[in-house]
């Protein structure tokens, strides 16, 4: 049958997209790769603020008690039913293999009742394509930084789904010094934001933090000597019977973390004659951090992109507009896929 | 009327289709592959195999727990996939009565026994009545996890025979016998595991009584907290200790 001339010529790609990698139980519908229509995050962060971190057995057990409801809830928003989507994308590594699995495990049986076509999607090829959603300009090829609790990459981005992890981190990932430290000093988890907020008071030069440098790789990162000296220096006040500014020991630990994060991205940058680079991921959302790429990029005449916090943050829209170029590269998976928690770039 | 169980609590994988009186269709493994790579294929399979209409399914009926906290999840997102999916209501089939209806009919008391770790099993104590033309599962030690010796006291108590099944089996077998006073019997293979054809019976008389849940509010029950969860309480309790 040959298309009349009154169908439109292409039609429309809607992504129904679940994402259960960690603490985050999230669904989203996003148009085309680029318009987020729904965006529903239940997050579970209070449930494990009083056990100091994620515990991966009940986030996994949370999944399995809103994930209907937060499917429902983003096809509600985007004014749809499952009638109207064209695939459905989930994240399938790397994370928590058992919150993994409910996203996968609904997302198979959703694909295989209805027929519609399955996408894996990987959690941080997602981080990265949450910069597409507000910069409809932004193409490949570029530099991401992707820095979150659970990953330090250098990336340069090829082509849609195509990367290359040219630094990494050889320790702790920068959202987990950011844990850790917090709470060292007292704020509790998550670290992160508690670290920005109090930064703010702080005097950034106040305390001389190592930057680390790893040998053998230029971009490669290392956190844990940063975490130790900070460790260290709070036990020598101690020992002193000094009393710590921990607003000057915040600004300062996270003066360091972003003087490397900078100095390594934009060297690379450089090196691989890019003019254009972006963040992601949960760190990506630090205030000075952002602050700081901005009037680097600007100094150096780089392109600077990043998402709004919602989209750095674990969500679905970022695994829709990741899955719609899977999608349209031909990926498909079958009611076999297994999460992989440790799955690579 | 159509009912699709599911069961993925243990080692076992199973997917079953029965209707009304008849088994359409039973599928089974008890292989080292994990349930998010067998479950589903497996159900693809048997749909082909007899042409089912999904649309078709009446609900689904899935094994809700104790078991192995990954698999029940496996298991429930499954269901709560196809539920959404499908718009058809789920039947929860608690783990120990789906083991338990394996042994349908027998006059002895039914003791189904899984390996719970940490020196524990999940095991209750059930009984067929007769109940017109068939018979109905009755409940005489609610399902929980508790020590092994806990259950072998109950029984000796109660006095009446008994048949074990499930994979506790294996594990505690030579506490049965050295320590049950009553007589024992332990289930054959193709009874001593979990079935979805069981779970589909007895949540096809479930459904028809009317004990459905929607897909969304449906999750499993464990029988346990968390690790973390159960420190968290014990560090508590000790802490109020002076």
């Amino acid at each position: 049958m040959g298309g009349s001339i009154l169908e439109p010529m292409e039609k429309d790609v809607l992504i129904l997209a679940i994402e259960s990698s960690c603490d985050e139980t999230a669904a989203a519908v996003v148009k085309n790769g680029r318009e987020v229509l729904s965006n529903v995050i239940y997050t579970q962060i209070a449930l494990h603020t009083q056990f100091g971190g994620v515990v991966p057995e009940i986030a996994s057990r949370k999944h399995i008690e809103k994930i209907n409801q937060v499917i429902e809830q983003a096809l509600t928003e985007a004014k749809l039913t499952l009638q109207d989507i064209t695939a459905i994308a989930v994240t399938y590594g790397p994370g928590l293999v058992g919150a993994l699995l409910v996203g996968v495990a609904e997302a198979k049986a959703i694909s295989f009742a209805s027929g519609i076509p399955l996408v894996g999607v990987h959690h941080i090829s997602g981080h990265i394509s949450a910069n597409y959603i507000e910069h409809a300009e932004l193409e490949p090829p570029f530099v991401c930084l992707v820095a979150s609790g659970g990953h330090s990459h250098l990336v340069v981005v090829k082509d849609y789904g195509e990367y290359e992890i040219i630094g990494r981190t050889r320790d702790d990932a920068a959202g987990e010094a950011f844990d850790k430290v917090a709470r060292a000093i007292g704020l509790g988890y998550p670290g992160g934001p508690k670290i920005d907020q109090l930064a703010k008071e702080g005097n950034p030069d106040a305390i001389s933090f190592p930057r680390a440098k790893v040998a053998e790789n230029e971009y490669d990162f290392s956190f844990s000597g940063l975490k130790s000296a900070v460790l260290n220096y709070l036990n020598s006040c101690q020992m002193k019977g000094e009393t710590v500014k921990t607003a000057d020991v915040a600004a300062s630990f996270q003066k360091a973390v972003i003087d490397v994060l900078v100095e390594h991205s934009l060297h690379a940058v450089k090196q691989f004659g890019f003019s254009k680079f972006a963040i992601a991921g949960g760190v990506a959302s630090n205030s000075s951090l952002r602050k700081a790429f901005e009037q680097e990029c600007a100094r150096q005449g780089i392109r600077f992109y990043h998402p709004s916090p919602i989209y750095c943050t674990d969500n679905a829209a970022m695994i829709g507009v990741a899955g719609y170029y899977e999608y349209l590269a031909g990926v498909r998976h079958g009611y076999d896929l297994n999460a992989v928690p440790n799955l690579k770039l | 009327m159509r009912i699709l169980g599911l069961d993925s609590s243990g080692l076992v994988a199973g997917v079953a289709i029965v209707e009304d009186d008849r088994l359409l269709a039973e599928y089974t493994t008890d292989y080292k592959k994990t349930h998010s790579q067998t479950l589903l294929p497996m159900l693809d399979e048997i749909r082909k195999m007899v042409e089912l209409d999904l649309n078709s399914v009446d609900a689904i009926a899935i094994a809700s727990g104790p078991g192995s906290y990954t698999g029940l999840r496996i298991g429930s997102a499954t269901a709560k996939g196809l539920g959404f999916a499908l718009n058809k209501p789920l039947v929860e089939v608690p783990t120990l009565e789906g083991l338990a209806w394996n042994l349908w009919g027998t006059e002895k008391l039914v003791c189904p026994i899984m390996d719970a770790r940490r020196n524990q099993v999940y095991t209750g104590v059930y009984a067929f009545e007769a109940v017109g033309e068939g018979y109905e599962l009755r409940t005489l030690l609610d399902g929980g996890a508790r020590d092994i010796h806990t259950v072998i006291d109950w029984l000796n108590e109660n006095g009446r025979d008994v048949i074990f099944l499930g994979d506790g089996v294996p594990v505690y077998g030579q506490t049965i016998r050295t320590e049950l006073s009553v007589g024992y019997q332990f289930a054959p293979a193709g009874n001593n595991r979990q079935r979805a054809a069981s779970v589909a019976a007895l949540g096809s008389l479930y459904f028809a009584q009317g004990k459905t849940v929607s897909a969304a509010e449906h999750a499993p029950e464990y029988m346990r907290k968390s690790q973390a969860e159960r420190e968290q309480e014990a560090k508590q309790a000790g802490g109020d200790t002076p």
